[in-house]
Formats: structure tokens, sequence, C-alpha cells
């Protein structure tokens, strides 16, 4: 039986209770985007204020488990003054090791599942701590939340759609 | 008479598997609760000996099919003191059953400024198609609001009461576990000139059942939560009002006659009933409340209040400030569902803490967002008993949340 341990990793508890970029963002020009978690009622909110390519400043915002807010706060520290691609690797990777796999069928029927493939280097730091969530396919949503709601900011601001207030 | 605990847990084949390590200390029947051997070996009776389409073959296998599914809602009409199995309509559950009356009742009846009453804290079950219905139809809605007991406030019900057309309320909370007072309600609302729909998904499966008593138009409640299957649930309808709504689904079973250019309702209740229904389901349901029956609801129902009385008590003592509970603080004033928060710690953190120790809780918004928002919380814990529950759960619960503080307790 997986332990309790493998999942409140003590620097998981740290990110918990002293979450870094913890704020809001003026938006315009910050690029706003806002995650739900349906099962929980878990609400995250991430600010990103874009230099160029480069993810300038992010905040993040919401309420939380232990499990959503912590790997927030690790997704903020993690990308701020990053690139737009590198962050994108950075998702990959995360998603990789939380064994995230892309379903879909093919002509036959026949269901293909493969992983979410990281980019070799990327370096995961402190998120490498939350490699224990895997042993609780529930909680894999909470880590992932943050990293959605990024995304969907990176689509945005790609898109080129104006930042909404 | 007191329930027998120990007796009753045994004849819950998930409550007492063998080779389990541990004792489960199942506390989300508000969820769903489990199923006595009754209600499935009712059901593989059912498949196994007397299965056919119902209401269709005249060959005896399907005329078993038919008597069984037909006996099944006879029972439940018993159950509930309805007049007649006519007005008992077989559903998905009590979320399909509020849909039905928001469709049928709610697009023939309601017109852009007629007004429905809700309270706010309905399950999202009884607010989504009424929301979805206002968005339609211009139907305004409006909402009894709650004190800080976790009571309706009804100071000014008769004014809210002015041009509403339907009010749709629950009989007992899901997340507060406060019992209102429906027999008010309806008495308030019928001499406004308003129908009323009680979703009783929290009230039927834990105390006696009368429509007549709750004096309501409509009554909509779950199989799943009651000891029956998934997959069925039940609109309990005034033969009157059923007979006057247009049908829901359309399909076999619902129709009289079928033209290339028409065709004409089944009677009730076939009529709301298009398809092939849920019958080993419904077989199901009736065991469980023939199951029920037989130990009785108002001794459910007192076995409710005494474990629900301890449950506050030790968590208060044992816990203290750490431990909020929302909702009535008077037993006799709730059902068994008790929701809380505990030391800042998130709900879903504590529901993960508890699950090692075996202890099943559900943690999250309870389907209830407007109610969180009202609560100031984002989220809460939710313990919720039945028959099956003890004092030994209580006391597993409240020894496995010391387990949680050891480990968020601030570095």
């Amino acid at each position: 039986m997986a332990v309790l341990e493998d999942l409140y990793r003590e620097i998981i508890l740290d990110h918990y209770r002293n979450p870094r970029n913890r704020g809001e963002l003026p938006s315009p020009p910050a690029h706003r985007a806002e995650g739900f978690n349906p099962l929980c009622g878990d609400e995250i909110l991430v600010w990103v204020e874009f230099d160029g390519e480069r993810v300038h400043d992010v905040k993040v915002g919401g309420q939380g488990c232990s499990i959503s807010q912590s790997s927030a706060s690790m997704m903020s520290t993690a990308v701020k003054g990053r690139t737009v691609e590198e962050s994108r690797a950075v998702m990959r990777a995360v998603k990789a090791m939380m064994s995230i796999h892309e379903s879909r069928l093919d002509g036959d029927g026949k269901e293909i599942s493969e992983p979410v493939a990281p980019d070799p280097g990327v370096d995961l730091g402190d998120l490498a701590a939350l490699r224990g969530v895997v042993k609780f396919p529930v909680r894999i949503k909470c880590a992932t939340l943050s990293w959605n709601t990024l995304a969907q900011v990176l689509d945005e601001a790609e898109a080129g759609t104006a930042p909404q207030g | 008479m007191a329930l027998d605990v120990a007796g009753i847990r045994n004849e819950f084949p998930i409550l007492c598997h063998t080779e389990a390590e541990r004792r489960l200390v199942f506390l989300d029947s508000a969820a769903s609760s489990q199923k006595p051997r009754a209600v499935l070996g009712a059901m593989d009776d059912y498949y196994e000996c007397h299965h056919a389409n119902v209401h269709r073959g005249v060959y005896a296998l399907a005329e078993e099919a038919t008597a069984a599914y037909e006996a099944a809602r006879l029972a439940v009409a018993r159950f509930i003191g309805a007049p007649s199995p006519r007005g008992v309509i077989f559903t998905k559950n009590a979320t399909e059953a509020i849909n039905l009356v928001a469709h049928s009742f709610g697009r023939a009846r309601l017109r852009a400024g007629d007004a429905v009453l809700l309270t706010e804290m309905e399950h999202h079950a009884n607010l989504v198609p009424w929301l979805m219905l206002a968005e339609e139809r211009g139907v305004e809605l409006r909402y009894l609001r709650i004190d800080d007991q976790g009571q309706l406030d009804l100071t000014d019900l008769d004014q809210l009461l002015d041009g509403v057309r339907l009010v749709a309320v629950t009989a007992a909370s899901n997340v507060l576990g406060t019992l209102n007072p429906v027999r008010r309600l309806t008495d308030a609302a019928h001499a406004a000139g308003a129908v009323v729909l009680v979703d009783g998904a929290q009230f039927v499966p834990h105390m006696t059942t009368r429509v007549a008593d709750l004096g309501c138009d409509f009554l909509a409640f779950s199989g799943h939560k009651m000891c029956g299957p998934t997959g069925i649930g039940v609109l309990w309808g005034r033969e009157d009002l059923l007979d006057s709504m247009p049908a829901f689904l359309g399909g076999g079973e619902m129709i009289r006659d079928v033209r290339l250019d028409g065709w004409s309702p089944n009677e009730l209740p076939w009529k709301f009933e298009a398809g092939t229904p849920p019958i080993a389901e419904a077989v199901g349901l009736g065991a469980a409340v023939a199951w029920l029956d037989n130990l009785g609801m108002d001794a459910v129902r007192e076995h409710e209040i005494s474990l629900t009385a301890y449950a506050l008590a030790t968590l208060a003592e044992r816990h203290g400030d750490a431990l909020q509970v929302f909702g009535p603080a008077d037993p006799t004033q709730r059902g068994g569902v008790v929701s809380f928060t505990y030391n800042d710690i998130h709900p879903h953190d504590l529901s993960q803490v508890l699950d090692q120790a075996g202890v099943c809780v559900r943690a999250g918004h309870h389907c209830a967002k407007p109610l969180m928002r009202r609560l100031g919380v984002g989220a809460t814990a939710r313990a919720s008993f039945y028959v099956y529950n003890d004092e030994a759960d209580v006391d597993a619960l409240s020894d496995a949340l010391l387990a949680a503080t050891d480990l968020f307790a601030p570095a």
C-alpha cells in the first residue's frame, strides 16, 4: 500500500505552508487564466507577464489542497524567467513524471495509450518531490491543475488573445 | 427498538470481508450507501430466473419480469405512503427526476417573469435544471437564505412567494444535515398558488416518509442512497399534475399509439418511462425498501439521531476548537450528515490521511458550491451515517483525525 510519506514530502509541505509568488498581477498587461478541479472544488488563478518570449513574472491565487497549492507554488518558481518553450518543456516533464497517458482509438478501435514524452535534459528540481503523487491517482488532478492553467495562459498569449482582466 | 448493528453489518458483504486487514469504516453513505445481501440476491435471482423485457411479450417469462417490475413500483409506493403506484415513476436517479419536472412541468407551465423559489442549500441537482430553465425561458429564480445555524430563514417567506409558480426545496441538506420545515413550506406555497417539488435524496433513505404529511406535489429520490442499486431513482407526483404534464423522453413504452403523422401518450406512470427501463435495478430497489421496512424506518431514524449525537459530542470533546462542524447543533433537528473542517487542513488532504486508517469520508464541495460560498469555505470534509455504522466508526474517525494533525502541524 502506498504510504502517506510518499505523497506529503517535506518540500511539498514547505511550499504549501510558504507558497511562493502568491498574489496578483495587473491584467492587462499580464495574461490571466482560471483553473477548476470539479472533483474537489479547488480553484487556481495564474497571472503571467511576458517580456517578449520570456515569462517575466508569475503570480498564483486561489485555494485548494496541499498538493494543488504546492504544485502551483513550485510551478511558479520553475517557469519564472524561462522562455515559453522552456516552460512547456518543464510542463511536459511534470506530466511525464505523473505518468499521464494520452489515449486515443486507432482505426481498428484499438486503444493507443502513450505516455507524455518528456524532453531530455529538463531539470525538475523541487518538482521531483511530486513523483509520489503517482501512487495516489485521484490526486494527480490536484498536482496538474496549476500546470493546465498555465498552459491555458501560454496558449492564449501565443494565440495573441488580448489579456482579459 | 434499537438497531442490531452487528447483525446488520453481517448482511453487507462489503463490510465483512474476512480477508480484510481491518474494519472498513464507511462514512460516506450520503454519497451512496452499501448494499445488503437481500438486494444483491434479489437482482441475481431476477437475472438468473425471470429476465425478459417488460410490458412486451405474452410468454410467461415476460409476464414474470413485468410482475417483478410492477411489484417493485407498488413496494416503493407503499414505502412513501403514495395513494397509488400510478404516481410512482422510475427514473435513473433523483437528478433525472428533478430534470423531468423542470423539462415537462417547467417548460409547459412556466413563462418569462414567473418565479421559482429555491434555497441556497440546494444540491446542484436541484439548482442547475432551474438555472437552465431560467436561461432558456427567462424564469426568475429566488432563494431562501440560511442563518448561521444552517436553518432556512423564513422571515420573508410570504413576500418571496409572491409570483412564485414552483418551489423546489430539499427535505434534508446533504451538507448541513438540516431537516427543513417542508410542511410549513408546502402550506405557504400552496396558499400562494405554487406547486412544490421536494428533493428527498437525503430524507427518504433515513426516515418514515409519507407524501401526504410532507404535503408536496412532487418528491424525488435515488435508490442507491437507500441500500438499492445505482441506476434507479423515483419521481413521485400528484396524479392530476402528472396527467396534465407533457411527456418527457419519447420512445417505446411511453406511447399509446404512433402514426407517421403523430402519437399519443401512454397512461401513468409509463407515459414518463420511455424505452426499456432499469428492470433489475427496480427489483433491487423493491428489495431495499422491503429490507428497510423490516428494520423499521422509525428505528432507522432513532439510530441515526443517537449516533449523530454521539459523534457531535465525541468530536467536540476530543478535538475542541480544532474542529468546526456546520449545521444545526441539535441532533433531532438534523440528519446523520456531519460536515466539518479541521485545523485548517484542506478536506482533500484530511480525507487522504483518514483513508490510510480505513476511514472513508467525502471531501469537497458536495455538489453544493453556492452553499460552500455562503459558508465561506472552499470545501468541507463530511462523515455521514447509516444503519450499519456505530460508535466504533465514530471513534475510528476521531482517532484518525489526530494522525492528520501530526502530519500537517506547522514545521
